[in-house]
């Protein structure tokens, strides 16, 4: 089994749903992901609080500094996650795209790399 | 030598594609095939060309990857792998085929990027090297040797499986395969990157793919369309260009350079395609050529009948260039005005050097000589391929002219 990370892309600029969309979207998020988990693909997913919500550690000669904020700073964020695990990448496109459809946004399809043995 | 390269270039797909069942990486299949090629380069010249060449390159290249796999078999995987390799079977031919659809469908996978399932299907199965690829597409060779190579890490990390796909998802699958061969016989045909690649080997190549994938999905209509389109347009290939490789327009051709053996076999394909009663874009566009090749002259041209495919291929393609092509009919049936008032409504397509080219003739036409001058001109500012560009010019002066 592969491991792929599915990530739901969002524009920060664009158009919230409205709130009978968001709804809808919300019933299908949910009814897919009990459909992964029926077809025993799911391992993990969520839905993501706002980047702002973020904070960030850097390392800076052995010292921790945290800052308050996302680590990019853009249009294009990460609205959500899930992870699968799935025999390879057609099936992940395969959840991906049902994924799409559930969220109506954009869904970027990231192979993990692979454990070691 | 001469051989070793023909053969090379015949049997290196499915030499790979095999290897890549009995090795789960493309790469490594084709270290081990070119170790094969490599042997058989030191061999052949002394001891003569085996009777069946291409089992012997899959036979030695398992044995390589045997050795290799042995020889790096400090992890217990790579031994066992070596014992399972040993162990399997000989390739049969219809497992061969198999193996090499496989592969074809891995190299065209629509989560690759179309100029990287173009260059990986030219590599693996045309089994052309690096330099020629660059040499076809004028790219630097290093530039195709690092797209290549980051096309082979994406299947490998990314998991792109080697199958050829479910039946659900097969017509879609099947439709990003024909789009890279059409793209790189389109390529060949028009070799809008360059005046000297007219020697038609990438048409070459691209009909060879496209009679494969008959043989192996005989079921789909749109497989045969294709190679029925492409032979048709194949066809004409002597015909097209004067002794100077100047363009000659279809209704100007010399019919008789027409090569009679592919028109037959493109007609006979497409009886079959259109028997199985499942429309597409490739049979209809084989269709449309099929009823400009009847005609023994372009004056008996049977527009009717172009205009009605044309009417038909715009219900399955509703796109402005089929549009742009059906009014090209439409002039010779309706006269020019009226093709002129669609092309007008063609937005999209005013960055495209023959949407100009086709509003130039038809304004000439009108002997709205100043305004088809200035569509000239638009053409050539847009125009990339030579050969093209001075068919344009000759147009442009011979409009000046009158």
């Amino acid at each position: 089994m592969k491991h792929y990370l599915l990530s739901v892309c969002y524009s920060a600029g664009g158009t919230a749903p409205t709130a009978e969309a968001l709804k809808k979207i919300t019933v299908d998020v949910i009814a897919l992901r009990e459909q992964m988990r029926a077809a025993g693909v799911w391992v993990f997913g969520g839905g993501l609080h706002a980047p702002e919500s973020a904070t960030v550690l850097r390392n800076q000669k052995g010292q921790i500094v945290l800052t308050d904020g996302p680590f990019l700073e853009t249009k294009e964020q990460i609205g959500g996650i899930t992870i699968i695990a799935v025999p390879d990448l057609d099936a992940a496109l395969h959840w991906a795209s049902k994924s799409a459809e559930a969220t109506t946004c954009p869904i970027e399809v990231r192979p993990f790399m692979e454990q070691p043995d | 030598m001469h051989d070793i390269a023909v053969i090379a270039q015949r049997e290196y797909g499915r030499a790979v594609a095999v290897l890549t069942r009995f090795l789960g990486d493309i790469s490594l299949a084709e270290e081990a095939v070119q170790d094969a090629f490599a042997t058989a380069i030191e061999r052949w010249p002394n001891e003569g060309v085996p009777p069946a060449p291409g089992a012997w390159i899959i036979t030695t290249a398992r044995n390589r990857a045997i050795d290799r796999l042995r020889r790096e078999a400090t992890r217990p995987d790579r031994e066992a792998a070596a014992v399972a390799l040993q162990e399997a079977p000989e390739a049969q031919e219809p497992e061969v085929r198999d193996d090499t659809l496989r592969l074809m469908f891995t190299c065209c996978h629509p989560a690759i990027s179309p100029e990287g399932q173009v260059a990986l299907t030219l590599r693996l199965m045309g089994g052309l090297s690096t330099a020629q690829i660059a040499r076809a597409f004028l790219l630097p060779e290093a530039t195709v040797a690092q797209r290549i190579s980051r096309v082979k890490a994406k299947i490998r990390e990314a998991g792109i499986p080697y199958r050829v796909p479910a039946l659900d998802e097969l017509p879609d699958r099947i439709r990003s395969v024909l789009a890279v061969i059409y793209l790189i016989f389109n390529e060949g045909y028009l070799a809008s990157s360059g005046p000297q690649l007219s020697d038609g080997e990438l048409c070459a190549e691209a009909i060879r793919l496209g009679r494969h994938l008959v043989d192996t999905l005989s079921g789909h209509a749109e497989v045969r369309g294709l190679l029925a389109l492409m032979l048709f347009t194949h066809a004409r290939r002597g015909a097209r260009t004067d002794v100077n490789g100047a363009l000659i327009e279809l209704r100007h051709q010399d019919r008789q350079l027409w090569d009679t053996q592919q028109l037959e076999e493109a007609r006979r394909l497409l009886k079959e395609c259109l028997k199985m009663d499942q429309p597409g874009p490739y049979q209809l566009q084989a269709a449309i050529n099929a009823v400009h090749c009847d005609a023994v002259h372009s004056g008996q041209t049977d527009w009717r009948q172009i205009l009605m495919l044309y009417d038909h291929l715009l219900i399955i393609q509703p796109t402005q260039l089929v549009q742009l092509n059906r009014a090209v009919a439409l002039a010779e049936l309706a006269g020019p005005k009226h093709a002129l008032d669609v092309v007008d409504t063609l937005e999209d397509l005013r960055q495209y050097h023959l949407y100009h080219a086709v509003r130039a003739e038809l304004l000439t036409r009108l002997g709205r000589h100043s305004e088809a001058a200035q569509s000239y001109c638009t053409a050539l500012e847009q125009v990339k391929n030579p050969r093209e560009r001075e068919h344009l010019e000759g147009r442009y002066r011979q409009l000046a002219r009158q």
